[in-house]
């Protein structure tokens, strides 16, 4: 039997503010009404993504891009299920920015969430700043 | 069973082969399957299938991949076919069709496209078992079967079709023979000239040939199988199995049975029209009729364009039939084999323009009119020109014949494209369809691809011979029309991976920021890149490193963004967002202490383990964050990586050779670990893979790799551009008999020379099957340098050696590097809970999450029968 949590379980330790002492900008997005630190800016390195742990155990990839644009879209590869997308090559398209997912390479537009090779699947997208 | 004709006429079609499915779509094409009632009677258990590829068959390429039928197509017509249902007898009186299910069908109209039958020559021994014949799907599965118990065969008749069959028997893994009765092999395309570089060429891959020799009995065992041949020489062949292709008989049994008109050697006499001289009502076309022109066709061009003029003359429209040219261009085991027009020079007062290199097994002739008039030809061994050739056919060509025959390299060869052909020079023969209309195809149209065009005028759909020679066409047009055909690498980059390496070498430029900036396509500077180019540079970077005063180290700086996630991770993403672990296990030899440290680790960790196709072992499962934990041990007990996740080498797979092998002649174990230290981390277009076999017997399949070693009793032998995988290619030999330093020497050349020559994701067999000049030109290159550029080759090599570091060492040593192996940058040791397991088999496999998108339920016929489940 193969099922996925929908919501993981919440086996995992909850995510950390990053630890006080360390300062500059955080990388903050919007979560229903307020904005979450998710981690330095520095942790981001433009062109490349990293994920991080949301409170209520969702996923979310983060990226930068090289013009210092941030961008903050659901981890988790609807194609196959794994939360990768974080780790995938980011590009541009016709000006846009997107990823392309790490396994079987679908790209997803990266400020609507758009997946550019089938129109009919989206992924969620957040609201993100540096401050 | 009775049917009469009702007010709608009925046609009938006996036969659905190649030429009876064309008639069908001309019916069709025509309106005419809704005005008749169409009935079609097939002898064979199957719809029209392609018997012009059928060889292909032993290639992977399955009967259902064959079909040439859309059964929508035979559906949507309402066209009545009977599968297994030949046509027994006419009454022309009647005019009625008996099949021999009973069903009897009354006809307006009759066709006739019955094709041929192999003869057979009435040699005693010739139905024992183990006699084939080459025609049917079902004869190709027949011989399959038998051979399985079999070691030799045997082919009556060296033409076309008895060197496929050859081929094909000696693909099944048997050694072969070709009896042909004729001085030399294809008698009917080629000359003396053309069969003797043929002759050698067949010979060198292993076929014996048996020319000016006949087939006098085929001596049967006690058991009434098969066991050899006597020939008219005397001589005696052992074999186990024979297959008669000494030509075919137009089958015409039908006919002649209703009074039917046939020829003096049989086929259905017929009109311009396609007509049956005796009797309007019935046509016939394809193999089995005999043209206006006293000819009977045996190839498939002249028979699609009988069907159609069959189908107008039905439909009231003007079209005849007068005859056809018998281009042929074949692929021949692998030998290009061509001829066209008047190739054996009958037309009076012709010359011949000669061009032979026995050596290369090359022959071109063609023959020219006294005016300049280029009447035919033939080309053996390298058939490149053929498109173009033939199509000039009957002018004048704007160069010397001499030039188009001359190979690259000697003189100047002349690079007739087909730009210069005149618009009604026919280009696919199969389709009769012209330059003109592909032109068309493209301008009004408004086709911008190959396959656009193919499926708009059907050009390059028959024998596929032209495809070439139309690519090169819609190029012209497309760039004739202003449309830029793009060559380069991707939306960012104009230029292809071989100019960007030549720009990053010459300029040394390190950044690939840097390179899009200055050198990327006018829309693209500034951006981000695209996933396609930013691995391809980072690779051409990589490569260069050392040289260009780059890092090697693939994480460093803005290189670590230009990895595919495999490289960024130094592991193989898995399908649920795990890892898999390859340690570097050269040669394949592995001490015991080693091997219970992975055995040890695998355990700590839970991974699953497997051993791989490649001589290694796979650990899979790791979570991101256990990366650096792993191999911080795996690099303590001394392994280092084994790049399963980079473009670069993979293994060097090694037989156990002389050290333990009663037949190996040197070390193989031992180079091949020096070849992999060597080549280790080397970063490439695509991935590289070698093996070295101690011996000729060939254990470790050097063959089937990038670059593959086999020892000889003088040394050892160099073999490049296999490849296993989805397209598989035999390696060549590119030299002989070489010394230690010489193969390790030519090595690094050849890596080298294709390292900086081929496209992104290319692996070294379809780069030498692509670059102009293939082997012969690698082998000028790097054996002979040609190029004057081998010098550098190996300093490019040297350098990348000399630099080696190991990336998981380096990686495991750098805090700021090991930072980016997290699950989280906000919770780093939280496990991904979307990376679950479950157990299989004492070990575990991905707990994988339900789909919406994709899914494919298991259902209980997906478990193999027999099989446990555990
Ligand atoms: C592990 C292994 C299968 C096994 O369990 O044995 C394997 C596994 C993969 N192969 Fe393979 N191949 C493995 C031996 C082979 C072999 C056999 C060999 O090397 O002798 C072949 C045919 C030989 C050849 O390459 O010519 C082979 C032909 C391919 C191909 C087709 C290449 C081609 O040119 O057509 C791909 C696809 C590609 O690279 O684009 C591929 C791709 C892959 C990838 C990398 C697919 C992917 O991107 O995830 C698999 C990931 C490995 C992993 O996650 O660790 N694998 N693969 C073998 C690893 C060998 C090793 O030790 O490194
Ligand atoms: C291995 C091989 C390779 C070839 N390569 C080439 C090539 O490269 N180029 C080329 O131009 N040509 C090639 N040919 C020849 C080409 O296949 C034929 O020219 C073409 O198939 C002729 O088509 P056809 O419809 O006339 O005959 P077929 O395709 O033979 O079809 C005739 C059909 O009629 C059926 N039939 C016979 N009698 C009856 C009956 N009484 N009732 C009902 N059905 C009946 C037969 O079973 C058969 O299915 C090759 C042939 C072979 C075997
Ligand atoms: S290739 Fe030759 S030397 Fe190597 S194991 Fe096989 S038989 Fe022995
Ligand atoms: S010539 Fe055969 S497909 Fe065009």
């Amino acid at each position: 039997m193969t099922l996925a949590p929908e919501t993981p379980a919440p086996q995992t330790p909850a995510p950390q503010t990053p630890a006080p002492g360390t300062t500059g900008p955080k990388v903050r997005l919007r979560l229903t009404d307020d904005w979450f630190a998710a981690c330095d800016l520095g942790a981001l390195l433009p062109g490349r993504g990293v994920a991080a742990l949301l409170p209520d155990g969702g996923q979310v990839a983060l990226f930068r891009d090289r013009g210092g644009e941030l961008y903050a879209i659901d981890n988790r590869d609807p194609f196959t299920g794994a939360a990768v997308l974080s780790r995938g090559l980011t590009g541009s398209h016709r000006g846009r920015p997107f990823v392309a997912s790490p396994l079987l390479k679908q790209r997803f537009d990266l400020t609507t969430g758009q997946c550019l090779d089938d129109e009919t699947v989206r992924v969620a997208t957040y609201e993100v700043k540096a401050a | 069973m009775n049917a009469t004709p009702g007010p709608t006429p009925t046609l009938v079609l006996v036969g659905h082969g190649m030429v009876g499915q064309r008639f069908l779509e001309a019916l069709a094409e025509r309106g005419l399957t809704a005005t008749h009632r169409v009935v079609v009677l097939c002898e064979e258990p199957r719809p029209a299938y392609d018997r012009v590829q059928l060889t292909s068959y032993f290639a992977g390429t399955s009967p259902e991949d064959l079909s040439m039928t859309d059964m929508a197509f035979i559906e949507e017509h309402g066209i009545e076919l009977h599968l297994g249902d030949p046509a027994e007898t006419i009454d022309r009186e009647a005019r009625r069709v008996t099949a021999r299910s009973g069903l009897a069908v009354d006809y307006d109209v009759l066709v006739l496209a019955t094709g041929s039958y192999p003869f057979v020559p009435p040699v005693p021994g010739k139905d024992a078992e183990g006699c084939f014949v080459y025609r049917t799907i079902e004869d190709l599965l027949a011989i399959e079967a038998y051979a399985k118990n079999a070691t030799t065969g045997a082919v009556v008749g060296g033409g076309l079709l008895g060197l496929e069959a050859a081929g094909a028997l000696k693909g099944l893994g048997l050694t072969s023979h070709i009896v042909e009765f004729a001085p030399r092999l294809m008698p009917v395309q080629v000359d003396e000239g053309g069969g003797a570089a043929l002759l050698r060429t067949i010979e060198g891959m292993g076929l014996s040939v048996h020319t000016g020799v006949g087939t006098q009995e085929v001596v049967v065992g006690a058991d009434g199988a098969v066991t050899g041949m006597k020939l008219s020489d005397g001589s005696e062949l052992a074999t186990d199995l024979v297959v008669f292709s000494a030509g075919v008989r137009p089958r015409d049994q039908l006919a002649r049975d209703c009074g039917l008109a046939v020829g003096e050697r049989g086929g259905v006499s017929v009109d311009e029209r396609c007509r049956s001289v005796t009797d309007e009502r019935v046509f016939a076309i394809g193999e089995c009729a005999l043209a206006a022109d006293g000819r009977v066709y045996g190839l498939v061009a002249p028979g699609y364009e009988q069907a159609e003029t069959a189908a107008a003359t039905i439909a009231a429209d003007e079209a005849s039939f007068t005859g056809a040219d018998l281009s042929t261009k074949l692929k021949l085991l692998g030998v290009d084999v061509a001829s066209f027009g008047d190739a054996h020079g009958t037309t009076e007062d012709c010359l011949d323009v000669v061009y032979s290199d026995s050596r290369a097994g090359l022959y071109k002739k063609l023959v020219v009119g006294r005016d300049g008039t280029l009447l035919g030809g033939i080309l053996v061994g390298d058939a490149e020109a053929y498109g173009t050739l033939r199509a000039f056919t009957g002018s004048v060509p704007p160069v010397s014949p001499e030039s188009l025959v001359l190979p690259a390299g000697a003189g100047a060869p002349a690079q007739l494209g087909p730009a210069a052909l005149p618009d009604d020079a026919v280009i696919c023969s199969c389709h009769n369809v012209t330059k003109g209309t592909i032109r068309g195809a493209v301008t009004e149209h408004s086709c911008t691809t190959v396959p656009e065009v193919k499926k708009c005028t059907k050009a390059g759909t028959g024998c596929g011979s032209c495809v070439k020679v139309l690519g090169q066409l819609v190029t012209a047009e497309l760039e004739a029309s202003g449309v830029e055909v793009d060559k380069g690498l991707c939306g960012c980059f104009a230029q292809t991976r071989e100019e960007l390496y030549e720009i990053v070498l010459a300029l040394r430029i390190t950044s690939y920021r840097e390179l899009l900036d200055r050198y990327g396509r006018e829309e693209a500077r500034g951006g981000e890149g695209c996933e396609v180019c930013k691995p391809a540079v980072g690779s051409v970077i990589a490569s260069l490193a050392a040289v260009i005063g780059a890092s090697g180290y693939v994480l460093e700086g803005e290189q670590a963004a230009l990895q595919d996630t495999n490289d960024h991770f130094l592991a193989n993403l898995q399908r649920n967002g795990s890892y898999s672990v390859v340690p570097r296990i050269p040669g394949g030899e592995i001490a015991p202490e080693k091997l219970i440290v992975i055995g040890e680790i695998a355990r700590d960790f839970g991974l699953y383990t497997k051993i791989t196709g490649g001589q290694r072992i796979d650990m899979f499962g790791a979570r991101v964050e256990q990366l650096p934990v792993i191999w911080a041990r795996l690099v303590d007990a001394g392994f280092e990586s084994g790049h399963a996740y980079g473009k670069s080498l993979r293994t060097v797979k090694s037989c156990v050779g002389q050290t333990w092998c009663r037949y190996g002649v040197q070390d193989s174990v031992r180079m091949a670990i020096d070849l992999e230290l060597r080549y280790r981390g080397l970063r490439s277009p695509h991935k590289l893979k070698s093996a070295v076999s101690g011996c000729a017997r060939e254990c470790a399949e050097a063959q089937s790799k990038d670059f593959g070693v086999i020892a000889t009793s003088n040394g050892w032998n160099l073999y490049v551009g296999g490849n296993g995988g989805a397209t598989p290619r035999h390696a060549d030999l590119l030299a002989q008999d070489l010394s230690d330093a010489e193969l390790v020497r030519l090595i690094d050349r050849f890596l080298m020379f294709y390292i900086r020559t081929a496209d992104k994701l290319e692996r070294t067999s379809t780069w030498l099957e692509r670059i102009p000049g293939g082997l012969d030109h690698v082998r000028d290159v790097v054996v002979h340098d040609s190029l004057g550029i081998c010098d550098e080759l190996e300093s490019l090599m040297r350098a990348h050696v000399s630099h080696y570091r190991d990336e998981w060492a380096e990686t495991i040593n750098d805090p700021e590097k090991l930072a980016r192996f997290v699950s989280f940058v906000n919770a780093p040791d939280a496990p991904d809970p979307v990376v679950g397991f479950v157990p299989e088999r004492d070990q575990m496999k991905p707990d994988l999450p339900l789909l919406s998108i994709g899914v494919r339920r298991p259902s209980e016929d997906d478990v193999l029968e027999g099989s446990t489940r555990r």
